[in-house]
C-alpha cells in the first residue's frame, strides 16, 4: 500500500470522484491557482479546469449558500473552508440552510454537499484562528459530521461524504496535513458513522477523534510500559455517533475517558458521557472523566498555548484517576 | 417581445384575483385561529408575480423566494389545495406540512421555496445560476427579496459572486417600502435601490411593480436577454403591500391616507380598467370570474381542513436523505 500524507489523501479523495461525477467541483478561497492554502487541492486546477476548480472572494456565507444552491439543483459540491474558523461566517448557510432544506420541503430537496477545512487549533495561531465548533455542528438535525486526520480513513470518508446526498461537514486539521500513512489506492469507501478501534486495550477506553487521536496513541504507547492498556476508539463520525463501538468498549474496560480538542462544555464529550452512563451504569467502575481545553479564548504564547490544549500530562493523570493510581 | 393576447390578460387577471382572494382567505382564517405561526399576505403585489412568472419558462427556468410567498408558486401552477393545505400544515400539502406559510416547495415547478432568513436565498440562487452555466443550459433563475433583504451581507456577497461569473441570475427586490416597519429610506442610503448594481458592475432596471402588463413586458425583455448573455441583473420592482408586514402588525409607521393613495393604484383595477376600455371583457365576466375563484379558493379551504394531519411516525422522515 502506498504512504502518502493527509493532504494527497484528501486530493486523491476529491480528485477520484470528480473524475467519477461531472457534477462533483470545489470551490473555496485559494483552491486553484494558489493550489491551496494548504496544498489540499494542488494541481487539481490545472486537470479540472476553472469551471470544476473554482477560486471564490472571502466571502465564506455567500460561496457556501452558492454550494447550497447549485445542491438544490443537482450538482455536488465540495466547498472549502480555508478553516472552521471562517466557516463560522456560513453558519447561516450551513444550519438554517443546508441542513433544513430536506425536511422543510417535507424531502423534496436533499443538498448533497461536502464542506471541508480544517478544525481546532494549528500553532500560536491565537484565539480567532484556533477554536472547535464540532460540537455545535453535530447538535444540529439534518447534516452529517465526520472529523478525521487518519490519511486511510479521510480518504474512505471523504468519498462516501461526497456520494452522500446530504450535508456532510467533514473536519481535518492543518497540522495533520503532512502526516503520512499507508493508504490504500482507488476506489476504497469508508461506511459513515462507522468508528474505528486504533489501539486495543483491556484497562481503560479512551476515545478521541481528529488530531486527538495521535496524542491518544502517544499516551497509550507510554502507559503500556507502566502495564496500562488502554484502548483508543476514533469515531470518526461525530453525527451519527457509534455509540455501540463506545458501550462495547467500555462493558469490557469499565472505565471511559473522552480526549477531546476545544472547550468543555456541552460537547461531544459530554455526550459520550451522559450515553455511557445511561447505557453502561453497571458496567462502569469508575466515574467517566474527559479532558479537554482549558476555558479561556487560545492565547497566543506558546506555553500558555500547550498548557490550554489537552495535552499528554494532563491526559495520562486523567486516565490514571479513573483506574485509582 | 409580442405584445400579450386577450387570452393572455384573462389569464393574467384571473392569476391576480386568485391570488387577492385567496391571501384575503388566509387572512381570514389565520383571524379564526384556524392556523397559526406566521403570516405574510401579498396583497397589493400581485402584479409582481403575475407579470414576473408568465415571463419565464414555467417548470424550466427556476424560481426562489423570501418568506412572502404563497402567491408565487400558484402562478407557477401549484394548485391552491397544496398551498392552502401547506398553511394548514396538512400532509397534503406542498410541504408535507413541514414548511409552513413561509415554506412552499415544489420539486416539480422548479420552485425551490420561500425561505425565512431575510437576504438567504440570495446565494442559493447564485448556486442555481452556477448549475445552469455547468451544465450550459438555456435557463436562468428568479429570485425574489424584499426591500430589506439588499442591507444583508450574503446579498452582496452572492451579487459580487453573480457578476463576476457572469451567472444568469435576475435578482428581483419586491420593493414595497418597508422592511417589516422600517421604511426602507431609513435602512438604505440609496433612492434607487436597482443602484446596488452600480457597485457590482451589473446591469439594472426599475420597474413599475404596481401595473401587471408593465411588469410582464420589462420582465419579458429582462429574462430573454438573461438567458442570451447569461449576465446577471439587479431588478427593483416598485410595489405596495397594502396589508400589514405580518399578521399582527398594527401598522403605526405608516398612515391611513398613504395606505389609501395607494390603493388607488390596486394592480387589479388597473388591469380591469384597461380591459374594459380594450373591450377585452365586460363586467359579467368580472363577476363570472369573482364566482369561479371564489369556488377554487373555498375548495382549497375545504380541502385543506378535511386533509389528514401528518402521521406522528413520520416526524423522522427526511431528517436525513438515503
Amino acid at each position: 500500500m502506498a504512504i502518502i500524507s493527509l493532504r494527497e489523501a484528501l486530493r486523491q479523495a476529491m480528485t477520484e470522484e470528480m473524475e467519477r461525477d461531472p457534477t462533483v467541483f470545489l470551490m473555496g478561497e485559494e483552491v486553484g491557482e494558489y493550489n491551496g492554502a494548504y496544498k489540499v487541492s494542488k494541481g487539481m486546477l490545472q486537470q479540472f479546469g476553472p469551471m470544476r476548480v473554482v477560486d471564490s472572494p472571502i466571502s465564506e456565507a455567500g460561496f457556501c449558500g452558492l454550494g447550497v444552491g447549485a445542491a438544490m439543483v443537482g450538482m455536488r459540491p465540495i466547498i472549502e473552508m480555508m478553516t472552521w474558523n471562517f466557516a463560522i461566517q456560513a453558519f447561516d448557510q450551513i444550519i438554517n440552510h443546508a441542513a433544513k432544506m430536506l425536511y422543510m420541503s417535507g424531502g423534496q430537496f436533499p443538498i448533497p454537499m461536502v464542506i471541508r477545512g480544517p478544525h481546532g487549533a494549528a500553532h500560536m495561531l491565537s484565539a480567532q484562528h484556533s477554536q472547535c465548533v464540532d460540537h455545535m455542528l453535530v447538535n444540529v438535525p439534518g447534516m452529517i459530521v465526520i472529523s478525521t486526520v487518519i490519511p486511510a480513513d479521510a480518504k474512505g470518508l471523504m468519498k462516501s461524504a461526497i456520494r452522500n446526498n446530504n450535508p456532510v461537514c467533514f473536519l481535518e486539521s492543518e497540522m495533520m496535513y503532512g502526516k503520512e500513512g499507508e493508504v490504500p489506492e482507488g476506489e476504497y469507501l469508508i461506511p459513515i458513522g462507522v468508528g474505528d478501534i486504533k489501539r486495543k486495550g483491556e484497562h481503560v477506553t479512551l476515545v478521541a477523534w481528529n488530531k486527538m487521536v495521535y496524542l491518544a496513541l502517544e499516551v497509550a504507547e507510554e502507559l503500556a510500559q507502566e502495564g496500562i492498556e488502554v484502548e483508543v476508539l476514533d469515531p470518526r463520525t461525530l453525527q451519527p455517533l457509534d455509540e455501540n463501538m463506545i458501550f462495547e468498549s467500555v462493558r469490557k474496560t469499565h472505565r471511559l475517558v473522552v480526549l477531546e480538542e476545544g472547550w468543555g462544555i456541552s460537547t461531544i464529550g459530554n455526550y459520550i458521557v451522559d450515553r455511557t452512563v445511561t447505557e453502561c451504569f453497571d458496567d462502569l467502575d469508575a466515574p467517566p472523566a474527559r479532558v479537554h481545553n482549558h476555558f479561556v479564548p487560545m492565547p497566543y504564547n506558546e506555553t500558555l498555548e500547550h498548557e490550554v490544549l489537552p495535552n499528554k500530562e494532563r491526559t495520562i493523570a486523567t486516565i490514571k484517576k479513573v483506574l485509582y493510581r | 417581445m409580442p405584445a400579450p393576447t386577450n387570452a393572455q390578460l384573462v389569464e393574467f387577471y384571473k392569476d391576480m384575483l386568485l391570488a387577492r382572494r385567496f391571501e384575503e382567505r388566509c387572512g381570514q382564517l389565520y383571524v379564526q385561529q384556524k392556523f397559526s405561526g406566521f403570516c405574510h399576505l401579498y396583497i397589493g403585489q400581485e402584479a409582481v408575480s403575475t407579470g414576473s412568472l408568465n415571463a419565464i419558462r414555467k417548470g424550466q427556468d427556476y424560481v426562489i423566494s423570501g418568506y412572502r410567498d404563497h402567491v408565487q408558486p400558484i402562478t407557477l401552477g401549484m394548485t391552491p389545495r397544496e398551498v392552502m393545505a401547506e398553511m394548514l400544515g396538512k400532509a397534503t400539502g406542498c410541504a408535507s406540512g413541514r414548511g409552513g406559510s413561509m415554506h412552499m416547495f415544489s420539486s416539480k415547478l422548479r420552485y425551490l421555496g420561500g425561505h425565512g432568513i431575510v437576504g438567504g436565498q440570495v446565494p442559493l440562487a447564485a448556486g442555481v445560476g452556477w448549475k445552469i452555466k455547468s451544465m450550459k443550459e438555456d435557463l436562468v433563475i428568479l429570485c425574489f427579496m424584499g426591500d430589506a433583504a439588499i442591507n444583508q451581507g450574503q446579498f452582496h456577497e452572492a451579487l459580487n459572486m453573480a457578476a463576476i461569473w457572469d451567472l444568469p441570475c435576475i435578482f428581483i427586490i419586491e420593493n414595497n417600502l418597508y422592511g417589516m416597519g422600517t421604511a426602507i429610506s431609513r435602512t438604505c442610503s440609496l433612492n434607487v435601490l436597482a443602484d446596488r448594481a452600480k457597485g457590482y458592475n451589473m446591469r439594472q432596471a426599475v420597474v413599475d411593480g404596481r401595473n401587471v402588463l408593465n411588469t410582464y413586458a420589462q420582465m419579458y425583455e429582462i429574462v430573454e436577454e438573461t438567458r442570451k448573455t447569461s449576465k446577471p441583473i439587479l431588478v427593483e420592482m416598485q410595489t405596495y403591500r397594502f396589508r400589514g408586514h405580518s399578521m399582527s402588525d398594527p401598522q403605526t409607521y405608516r398612515s391611513k391616507e398613504e395606505v389609501e393613495r395607494e390603493r388607488q393604484q390596486d394592480c387589479l383595477q388597473t388591469l380591469r380598467d384597461h380591459m374594459v376600455a380594450q373591450k377585452v371583457a365586460t363586467d359579467d365576466d368580472f363577476d363570472k370570474w369573482e364566482e369561479e375563484i371564489s369556488e377554487i379558493v373555498e375548495d382549497s379551504v375545504t380541502f385543506a381542513e378535511e386533509s389528514p394531519e401528518p402521521e406522528l411516525n413520520t416526524i423522522f422522515d427526511h431528517v436525513l436523505a438515503p
